[in-house]
Order: C-alpha cells, then structure tokens, then sequence
C-alpha cells in the first residue's frame, strides 16, 4: 500500500531523518514511536505531501510523491499534530469547507457531516467558533476532517493528546474500528496505546528506524533474561540463595529487602524459559512461606527504554 | 479551479466573522469620505478626481492591512500544514486567497459608489472618468492586494506582512513623484515603474493597454513570488 525507500530529511545542517525504508500493508494498524525529536512528525509531513523530502521514495498505491502529489493527498486524511485548525471557523463550517475540498456529493455532504458528528461526539459544539473548544474537542473536530473522504489510510500525528481517559478509549475504539479496512499510521508516545491499538511498532530513534515489526516479535528481538521475583516469609537470604540457586536455569538469585521477616528476592534465568513451576516446585519442599511470585513481563516500556537510551 | 472557489467563498466569508474587516471598512470610508469632501466644494467642479487622486496611498496602508492574514496567520496557527495537505496545489490556494482579497476591495470601493451619485445630482458629472476610476481602483486594488498576498506568505508575524506590504505599495506609490534628484535618462523608466502614474491615467478616462500590462505584471510577478515562497517552506 505504502512503500517508503531511504527517506531523508535535512533542515539546513540538521538530519531529522536518515534513510528509513518501510512498508505498510493495506488494513494494518502501524504505530510510530520515538523519543522527542525523532522524526516522527517529519515522517508523517513528507508521507502526506506537507513536505518534500530531501531525498529518497515515497510510493503510495500506484502513486508517487514526486509526480501525483495531489492522487496521494485525494487518498489521505491527516490530523496534524495539536490539531491546528482555523480559529475563527465555526465547526460545522469547518467540516463543511472540509468536505467541499474533499469535493463530497451535495446531497452526500450533510449526511456525512452528521455521521462523523455522531462518531467524534461533536453534536454540541457544531456551533462554536474552533478557537473557544478546548483542546479535546479540537482533537475531534481534527480526527473529523481527517476522516471527511473516508480515505483509505488514515495518519495520525499524536491523535490522544490532550484528551482524557474516556475519551482516551473511545478514540482507540474508533482507531480499531476504522483499522479493519483500513491503513491507519498513527505516531504517539502514549505506550499502552500502541500496545492497544496497533498491529506493528516502528521505533525510530534520531531519524533512524532501530525496531519494526509487530509486539511479539519485538518482545523476542530484545534479549532479556527473565526475572521472577518472590515475596517470603520465614526464610533467610542464605538458604534461599543455595536452594533456588540450584535449580537448572537459574543464574543468580539476587536480594532485594529484607525487612519484618519479609524477604524479597528475584531469580534471574539464564534463558527466557518460564521457570516459575520449578521455583514453586522447591519452595513448597522448604518451610518458606511463600506470599508472592511473578514473572516481571516484557512490556512495550521496557523495550522502548531498552532500545532508545542504549549507545 | 473548483478548489480556488472553496478557498475563495471560505476567505471571503472569513473577512467578515471577524470585526477586522468592518473595521478596515469604516476606516477607509471616513478617511476617503473626510479628505474628499473636505475640499469638495471648494473646487465646485462635479468630478471625483480628488478621491481618486488619493486612492492609491490611502489603498497603500488599507490593502496590505486586508491582505496580511492571508498566509501569516495560517503559518502561526499551524493551519497551512492543514490546508496544504488536502487534495489543492499551491496555485489554488494563492488564487483563492488573491482573489477573496480582491472581492474585498471591491466590497470596500462599493459604498463609494454612493459619491458620484449624490454628486450627479449637484451638477453634471462625467461618467466616463468615474468609470476608468473604478475599474482602474479595482486593477490597483487587484495589485496591492498580490503585493500584500507576497508580503504575508514571508512571514508568520502580520504586522511585518503589514509593514513590507505597505512599505512596497507606498514605493510604488510615490515613486514616480521622487525623480527631481535623479538623471533624466532614467525618468521614463521610474516612472514607467510607479503605480500612480498609470492608475491617473486610467481614472482619466482612457483605458491604455500598456497600463493594464503594468497592474497585471504586478500581479504576476507578485502572485509568482508567493509561489516560490510557498515551495521554499517544504
């Protein structure tokens, strides 16, 4: 659907982005993340035409940026990041300027206008000047005007910011909805939300890709050892080490606290094997008490840290 | 060209949810009205010269008032990353917005068209001055206007939109009435270059080919440039 090959980016003596090549398929869900100043937005803006990149392809469908900008543009909606909308524009004036650039049927126009109203839960606010909503609602209104055409990929550039948790949801909601026909490139720093919306994560970090693909197999491409961490009572660090320390797997048994008789320990294995049975297994033989046991999971965050603070 | 009408109907009907343009209105229709009539009846003639003569400076500092928001404002608020990525190319956009500012102009020299009414019935009036002043007030306006348009895709502060627009109309304005110091080879040229020169020679009556070249030349030249600045910012 999308193809994008070696797409750089110079402002003046600055490389925002360098060389990054990736593919998008029709109907997938691809999130963006990045520290600050990675180049996420840079990406998006050359994606839908806003800026022309320095050097490098961007193929979408049959169309290229450098010839059909406008049959790439006629396929895109874009909410832009912070949602900038015209200030003084009524909202349903908006929307419909919107939809008559868009170049919507007249008679498909206010229907359609009524249905993204419904979706984006703008019916009360269709009458106020874009200027006075709050931040959300301008959210809405964005998400709105991106979806006018009901275009086939749809960009996103941090579409929950500024929202609260229910809204929060509800936009995710719609986000999976829209991404089971359509293509949906979304760019945040919100985690959980890539975690729950998307089917693939790239991560770029200073204008290089340095992660793609889907949440399980970055999970696996980062080599942690796992950690399961114990809570007992009526033990002591000594014995605990020598004993655990012995089953197959287990590389080192570390102490974390030790206080009120509440002995906290974790167990690093040596491979990503689950040996949370075998831990138990010998606990049970022993007096311990055992009050807690989990095994810390690879979460997106961990993966996140791990690949963007290493040199 | 269907886009330059959405952007055009969307322009011009943002001139007016705002105060901004009742006031630039009311202002240009006091200072003309004041200075015209101020002296109207001390030259007892029925003719408009007086208000024509003074249009193009006080056109100097109203236009580019009409014309800075244009693309400053978008480029602070951040809405020209919106506008330029839905289906319209560069040269939609600047007609749109060019030619909403001249429907504004045109808006603006309406109420005016109460004076030579009134004054055909003081005495016999020409109507054929009042006319070449009008289309040649619109040609003016048209390239004040595209100056303005240029002056506002520059930058995203609008008051220096305001001071280069105005700063730009008001040489083109007296540039023809500055040539006593400079040589006499060069006054065909300078004064082939100010705008007054040819807009008086309109508002005489006499609708010249060679001053419609000079206000469309402006246009283009100026339309162009915001062109190229346009495409500088990708």
């Amino acid at each position: 659907m999308i193809h994008v090959e070696n797409l750089t980016k110079h402002y003046k003596d600055i490389c925002a982005v360098d060389q990054i090549n990736f593919d998008i398929h029709k109907g997938e869900i691809l999130g963006l993340l990045g520290p600050n100043g990675a180049g996420k937005t840079t990406t998006l803006r050359m994606l839908t035409g806003f800026l022309r990149p320095t050097a490098g392809n961007i193929r979408v469908k049959d169309f290229t940026i450098e010839e059909n900008p406008l049959e790439i543009k006629k396929l895109l909606g874009y909410l832009p990041e912070s949602a900038p909308l015209y200030h003084d524009m009524i909202v349903y004036d908006y929307l419909d300027f919107v939809a008559n650039i868009r170049e919507i049927d007249r008679n498909e126009k206010l229907k359609r206008i009524k249905y993204l109203a419904d979706l984006c839960g703008l019916n009360d606010v269709m009458h106020q000047p874009i200027g006075e909503l709050s931040k959300g609602f301008k959210q809405r209104v964005g998400l709105a005007h991106a979806m006018m055409s009901d275009p086939e990929i749809l960009v996103l550039d941090e579409p929950t910011s500024g929202l609260d948790p229910n809204q929060i949801i509800e936009i995710r909601e719609i986000i999976k909805r829209i991404g089971k026909e359509k293509t949906v490139i979304l760019s945040t720093h919100i985690l959980s939300e890539v975690e729950a919306a998307c089917d693939r994560v790239v991560i770029i970090k200073q204008g290089k890709i340095i992660a793609d693909g889907s949440m399980e197999t970055l999970k696996q491409s980062v080599n942690r050892k796992n950690r399961i961490n114990i809570l007992l009572l009526n033990s002591d660090y000594e014995s605990v080490k020598k004993e655990l320390g012995s089953i197959a797997g287990v590389e080192e048994v570390q102490m974390e606290t030790n206080n009120e008789g509440v002995l906290q320990a974790s167990v690093i294995c040596r491979s990503s094997a689950d040996l949370r049975g075998d831990i138990y297994r010998k606990i049970k033989e022993t007096e311990w008490i055992l009050i807690e046991l989990y095994q810390e999971t690879q979460t997106l965050e961990n993966i996140f840290r791990e690949l963007t603070t290493e040199n | 060209m269907r886009q330059v009408v959405h952007i055009f109907s969307k322009e011009f009907k943002g001139y007016f949810v705002t105060p901004i343009a009742y006031i630039v209105i009311s202002i240009f229709l006091i200072v003309t009205g004041w200075f015209f009539f101020s002296t109207f009846f001390l030259f007892n003639q029925a003719s408009l010269r007086n208000f024509f003569d003074l249009l193009p400076l006080t056109f100097s500092f109203i236009v580019p008032a009409v014309t800075m928001r244009l693309f400053s404002e978008e480029l602070n608020v951040g809405s020209y990353e919106i506008l330029l990525t839905l289906p319209v190319t560069y040269r939609d956009v600047i007609l749109g917005k060019f030619t909403a500012a001249v429907a504004f102009v045109a808006a603006m020299l309406a109420p005016t068209l109460a004076y030579p009414i009134c004054i055909s019935f003081l005495g016999k009036l020409d109507w054929g001055p009042v006319a070449g002043g009008y289309i040649g007030a619109i040609f003016l306006g048209a390239s004040y206007a595209a100056v303005g348009l240029l002056a506002s895709s520059l930058t995203r502060n609008q008051i220096i939109a305001f001071i280069i627009g105005t700063a730009i109309c008001i040489s083109l304005t007296l540039i023809d009435k500055m040539l006593f110091f400079l040589p006499r080879t060069l006054l065909p040229f300078l004064e082939y270059l100010g705008a007054d020169f040819h807009f008086q020679n309109i508002s005489k009556g006499i609708i010249d080919s060679r001053d419609l070249l000079y206000f469309l030349s402006v246009i283009f030249i100026s339309l162009y440039g915001a062109h190229l600045a346009m495409q500088e910012k990708n």
